[in-house]
Parts: C-alpha cells; structure tokens; sequence
C-alpha cells in the first residue's frame, strides 16, 4: 500500500444511492442498563446507509445518542436491538479498516508525537522502519512536520487533535469515525480544523461519519446531514447537502447555505 | 477545643473568572493547567554571592550545629557512654568496627533480607494488585484478608513466622515481604484503575491484543502510581528487616542493635542505626533514580 499525498482533483458530490453502502445500521436500538436508576434508551431503532467516500455528519441536540451511535458504529458498543453491517457483513468487533477519532485526542502522554501516531502499526506488527515512514508522511499531511519528538503536553489542544486524526489514519482504514473531534477547540481552530480535515479526506478519500454539534460544520464539510431527535434518538431528516466541491468558508454567507443551516436548526428545535 | 478563626473556610469561596468549571472541578482545572504549561521561573533577580553562599552552606553548618550541641549536652551533663556517647566517641567506634570488617558483614546479610523481601513483596503485590483490579470477585475475595493482614501490627507476627521458618535468612525475608506488600498492592491497584477508559477504548479500535494493552497502555500508565508505591515499600522493607531480626537472629544490623544494647555499647547502637540508615536512603535514592529515568516522559 502506498500513501498518496497527492490532493485528487476536486471529487465530485457523492450520493448514498449511487452504490452499495460500506457501512450500515439497521433498526440499532441501545439501552444503559441503568445501575441505581432507570435504564436509559439511548437510540431507537435508527436506521442509515454510508455509501463508500461519502461524508456523512451525524447532529442533534445534546444528550440524543449521537456518540452512542457512533461507538455502535465502531462496534465499541453491541446493539441492544438491531445490527451494524459493515460492507454487508454483520460488525460484531472493532476492524482495522474502521478508524475512530475521539473527542479528546486521547494520545499517550509518555509516547512522542511520532510513537504516537505510529502506535496502530506497532499492534499490527508491521516493522520500525517502515512504520517510522508512515507514520512521518501522515504527520506532514497533518501538518505537524518539525513537531515529531515533541511530547503531547507540548502540544496544542489543535494540535493534539491532529495528531489524534494522524494516528486513525496511519494504518490507511477505509471509514473514518469521528466523534465532535473539535468539540474541545475554541471557534477559530475549530474552523481551521474543518478545513484541514475537508483537505485531508478530499487527499485520501475516505467514507466519513462524523459526529458534531456545529450546523455550519456539518453542512460546510458533509454531503449529507443527518439530523437525530432527543432521546431516544431517530433520524429526524436526512439532508443532501448540495453545495459544490471543494467546498470554502465563504459559502457560509451564501443564501443557500443559510436556507440548510435554517432547515436543519429548524428540525433540531421542533424535536 | 479552642476555636481557631484563622483556619475556618469562608464560603461560598469565589471562582476566579478564568476557572473554566464546566470541564469538571475547580482543582482539576487547575492541574490540568499546571501540567500543560511550565510554572513561571520563581525568581527572576539572582540573589547576592554572600546569599547564594550561605543557602549552600546551610546543610553543613546545620549539621555542625547538631554535632557541637550533642556534645555539648553530653559534656554538660556529664552523661555515661552507655547513656549518651559524643560524636567522637561513636565516630571512633564506627571506624573501629568498620575496620573489624564486621560492620559491612553484618549490613550485607542486612541488605541480602531486604532485597530478597522487596524482591518478593513487589512480586507478588504485583501480580495480585493486576488480578485484583481486573477482577471484581477477586477483589471481592482478597481485600477482607489483605486489609486484616494491614490491621496486625507487624511486630505481633513476626514473632510467630520466626517461630515456622526459623531464625535464618528466609523469616526476615517473608516479614519484610509481608511489610512491602500492602503499599505497593494498593499503588497498583490505584495505578492501574487510574488508566483512562478512553485510551482503553482506543486500543480496542486498534484490535490490540490483551498483552498489547497490558505493555503499550497498562504498563506505562500505571508506572508513576507503582514507583511511588516502590519508593514507601523501600524504606518499609528496612525496617521489616530489622523487626525481624529484633525478633530472633544471630547476625545483621537489628541483631547488632541488640547486641550492642546488651553489652550497653550504645555507641555500637548508634553506628549500627547509622548503618540502616544509610541503607534506608540509598534504596529510596535508587528507587528516585528508575524515577527520573523511566518516568522522563513527565518532566
């Protein structure tokens, strides 16, 4: 396998229908068992389709399953009704082509930047020398290149993450999971980030599912939004999201984008 | 009792604005602030020569101090050797019987039950803190036995594990096992739950293996905890020894105190605590040493 730091020509707007999902849930349900108070139903028989390289952001109010769904999605959690099907196939435990990004960038504080982010090639077994190249590639694509013996507590929250999205994806896995990855970042680096990952995933092409809180992220970097309702969580709209590729900031003030942005706040508040 | 107005927390304590309370308390925001970013240099100014001088020279002069005052009582009180003896009097008898080669001889079979009881106490702490962390029922099992064990004092059983394995090297041994247990079960257990279920989660994504996540996660993230319980295991172990051999021996340093104590040689008392003494600190500066190396990561 062979990294390619080439950006593609600009991709076109991929829709769900077009071919055979990679990734599936059908009719997920999953409960807290609840310890000392009821048990809490997190999501209720939810049903979506990930069409390979799309890019799907998951939003809805706060408290309504989205992390749940995602860690079902990873198979870090098992449904408690339903199933999750990856490439047709039930997922019943965490793959190497699913990667995950989580909210905190969760990085070893022992482990420099490089060890860090080639930790999933150390557990596959794969040896120092060419994991020290991958994983050297995928800190330049994050942006991070002179920072590599650096420690995570030298680190940025901004550049923590990145670093976070450069370990998911040093092992090249085909959907990328993330759960509000920029939740953490003030405003500012939080846009940037946006960007950045737009950037990455329009250089690697991977089908995407991310979790935010953020309408105008969602809309700027998805092709679809998928808005959930409060407990229990079902998918109140799903959104094509229309807007050309490549997509930048300033599509934020056109009168399309604030049409979506209105339609989706507009669903999340009547839920 | 007396009331004490000083020391009574007004309340509601204010919040500095900057505290950022929704990620979590007050205090964790500020650890989490001190661990990010380095402290502010202390003092900037560099203080007088004249200073600097006497901050270095304030050890060895305190220490001068307590030599002339402990002579000086002993002289104005006119106290016995057996009593009191001066510094002079003990420093001759320490290079008497460092000369007789009979005080290395006695520290070495000394040092010899304290490594082999830490060696042993570590161990097996280790091994049952891990069971017990990763095992409720264990814990469930195990922790009435281990904190009954913590309830008798350690003087009360050595006296009977001398009785079942004798006077010789392998009663010390369990005692100052049995004294090193308890901290360092507890610091790995403590180290162990301490890791971050997230990076658990982290790992499992990755497909990590258990014996992965024990090397590249568990190992590591419990290290810090364990080494703190390593350094009081240490300085216990020393005097694990000692009660053991208080107990019954016929050689090493608590045997020697004992002697010396008989025969009211208390400047052999005084050299032979002198001696564990020493052994007490350089076990605690080794355990320091793997410290600053093994844990670099932190500083």
């Amino acid at each position: 396998m062979t990294i390619s730091l080439k950006p593609r020509p600009a991709p076109a707007p991929v829709s769900a229908q077009s071919h055979a999902p990679i990734l599936a849930a059908e009719q997920l349900s999953y409960t807290y068992p609840g310890r000392g108070y009821d048990p809490v139903h997190a999501l209720e028989r939810i049903s979506l389709a990930v069409a390979p390289r799309e890019f799907v952001c998951v939003v809805g109010p706060s408290g309504c399953g989205k992390s749940t769904l995602l860690r079902l999605l990873a198979a870090l959690l098992h449904p408690t009704a339903g199933q999750v099907l990856f490439e047709g196939q039930p997922l019943l435990e965490p793959r190497h082509r699913i990667g995950f990004v989580f909210q905190k960038a969760n990085l070893m504080p022992w482990r420099t930047v490089l060890a860090n982010v080639q930790l999933p090639l150390e557990l596959q077994g794969l040896p120092q020398a060419p994991a020290r190249q991958r994983a050297q590639e995928l800190i330049d694509l994050v942006g991070l290149a002179g920072f590599e013996h650096a420690r995570p507590r030298g680190l940025s929250g901004g550049m923590e993450q990145r670093v976070a999205i450069a370990r998911a994806l040093v092992h090249n896995p085909d959907v990328l999971l993330l759960d509000e990855p920029f939740g953490a970042l003030d405003a500012l680096t939080r846009e940037r980030m946006g960007a950045e990952l737009l950037r990455i995933w329009q250089a690697r092409t991977k089908t995407v599912v991310m979790v935010t809180h953020s309408i105008p992220e969602a809309l700027l970097l998805a092709d679809r939004v998928l808005v959930l309702s409060p407990r229990p969580g079902r998918v109140r709209l799903a959104l094509e999201v229309p807007l050309p590729r490549p997509r930048h900031r300033d599509m934020e003030y056109s009168p399309e984008f604030a049409a979506l942005a209105r339609q989706v706040r507009e669903t999340i508040e009547a839920a | 009792m007396a009331a004490l107005p000083l020391a009574r927390p007004r309340w509601p304590v204010p919040i500095a604005p900057e505290t950022d309370v929704s990620r979590g308390s007050c205090f964790m925001a500020t650890l989490e602030s001190q661990s990010k970013y380095p402290a502010p240099p202390r003092r900037a100014a560099p203080r007088p020569g004249w200073r600097r001088l006497a901050a270095g020279a304030a050890v060895p002069l305190s220490l001068l101090a307590g030599l002339a005052a402990w002579e000086a009582i002993v002289r104005l009180n006119q106290l016995p050797a057996f009593m009191l003896p001066g510094p002079v009097v003990v420093w001759r008898r320490l290079l008497e019987v460092l000369a007789g080669g009979w005080l290395l001889w006695h520290a070495g079979i000394t040092l010899g039950e304290i490594l082999g009881g830490l060696a042993l106490g570590v161990a097996g702490a280790t091994l049952v803190g891990y069971g017990v962390s990763k095992s409720p029922a264990l814990d469930h099992v195990l922790t009435p036995y281990i904190v009954a064990s913590q309830a008798v004092p350690i003087v009360a059983i050595a006296p009977l594990l001398v009785l079942w394995f004798g006077v010789g090297l392998r009663s010390k041994v369990l005692i100052c096992a049995l004294i090193v247990f308890f901290p360092v079960l507890i610091n790995t257990v403590v180290g162990l739950r301490s890791v971050e279920p997230d990076l658990r989660d982290m790992l499992r994504t990755l497909r990590a293996t258990r014996r992965q996540t024990f090397a590249k996660l568990e190992v590591p993230a419990a290290l810090p905890v364990w080494l703190g319980g390593l350094r009081v295991g240490a300085t216990l172990a020393v005097i694990g020894a000692v009660v053991g051999e208080f107990v019954g021996a016929d050689r090493g340093l608590g045997f020697l105190i004992n002697f010396g104590r008989g025969q009211y040689d208390t400047a052999l008392v005084l050299v032979a605590s002198g001696a564990l003494v020493a052994i007490a600190l350089a076990l605690y500066g080794l355990v320091a040493a793997c410290e600053r190396v093994l844990l670099a990561w932190r500083a």
